[in-house]
């Protein structure tokens, strides 16, 4: 993956096979720290402690259990190879939680990437379940939940023509005062 | 912008949504597995959002699926119809994207040069 955020959608996809109804996930920026980090919390039918070592090894296909994809592997390797660190913890029936952090200014780091369109994916992807993303900046803080857009929409699905040109509008401003 | 905003929204669908009775004619279902991510399928999605807004279709809904076991065919996508054959599209990209909306979704003819699969 050469953007970071395609290694979110990934991540999240994860989680979405594995049921979770609440994923919630915070990416954070910072400068002066020289970091990135990425956390990705789902309440998901969790992973059990053999396929656990299984998938932090970049060998390790989707062949033996369907819920969990490439993703982790290569979030794990890009971590470790910017000076970075990655930790997952899984139990069987309680969720996942994964945490990896990066040297920002680190060469072998992807950049984020299209974070507008990643948004845009995960919202679209969480329509009957409770995402939330953060996306923290240099202190700056920009929150999206999609059980609250449900909550405003009722039983208009977010593919309403009107609704995708409100969310995508939304996403752009609110990443474009993140940067101001 | 606010996220309130989407009330009116609401209001406003809700009434277009009680002349036609509510019900979505189509499904338009994107492999959003690892390697379906890799081969470009957030791009798209983009692209099925952005036709869907443009040409304001509101009998269609979007959904995202993880791997489909067809990876030499990404990005892949699925339509549903009520009442017809699933038809896979493989190498989906955002061109062959807007071609199966002004094909396929608004006109009704198959675009069949990127149909994989067909799903009885």
């Amino acid at each position: 993956m050469n953007e970071l955020s395609l290694n979110i959608i990934d991540i999240v996809q994860n989680s979405i096979s594995a049921g979770a109804k609440n994923i919630k996930i915070r990416l954070i920026e910072d400068t002066m720290k020289d970091l990135v980090l990425l956390e990705v919390k789902d309440n998901g039918v969790g992973i059990g402690e053999e396929t656990l070592h299984m998938v932090e090894d970049p060998f390790f296909t989707t062949k033996t259990e369907k819920h969990v994809g490439l993703g982790i592997p290569l979030l794990k390797e890009t971590a470790e190879i910017t000076n970075g660190k990655f930790n997952i913890n899984s139990r069987k029936g309680e969720g996942t939680k994964i945490k990896a952090t990066f040297k920002r200014s680190h060469i072998d780091l992807p950049p984020i990437g299209n974070l507008e369109d990643t948004i845009l994916t995960l919202v679209f992807a969480a329509e009957d379940i409770n995402l939330k993303f953060t996306y923290e900046k240099n202190g700056k803080i920009f929150e999206i939940e999609t059980g609250k857009i449900k909550s405003m929409l009722g039983s208009i699905p977010f593919s309403n023509p009107e609704v995708i040109k409100f969310l995508k509008e939304y996403i752009k401003e609110n990443l474009k005062n993140m940067e101001a | 912008m606010k996220l309130e905003d989407l009330r009116k929204i609401r209001e406003k669908a809700e009434k277009e949504m009680q002349l036609r009775e509510g019900k979505a004619r189509i499904r338009i279902v994107i492999g959003m597995g690892t390697s379906g991510i890799a081969a470009g399928a957030r791009g798209t999605l983009k692209t099925f959002l952005d036709e869907i807004e443009k040409r304001a279709l509101t009998d269609v809904i979007i959904a995202q699926t993880g791997e489909k076991g067809l990876a030499s065919s990404e990005p892949v996508v699925i339509i549903e119809e009520v009442n017809k054959s699933k038809i896979v599209y493989g190498d989906v990209t955002p061109e062959i994207a807007k071609r199966i909306v002004a094909e396929h979704i608004v006109n009704g003819m198959i675009v069949s040069d990127h149909v994989i699969q067909v799903e009885e």
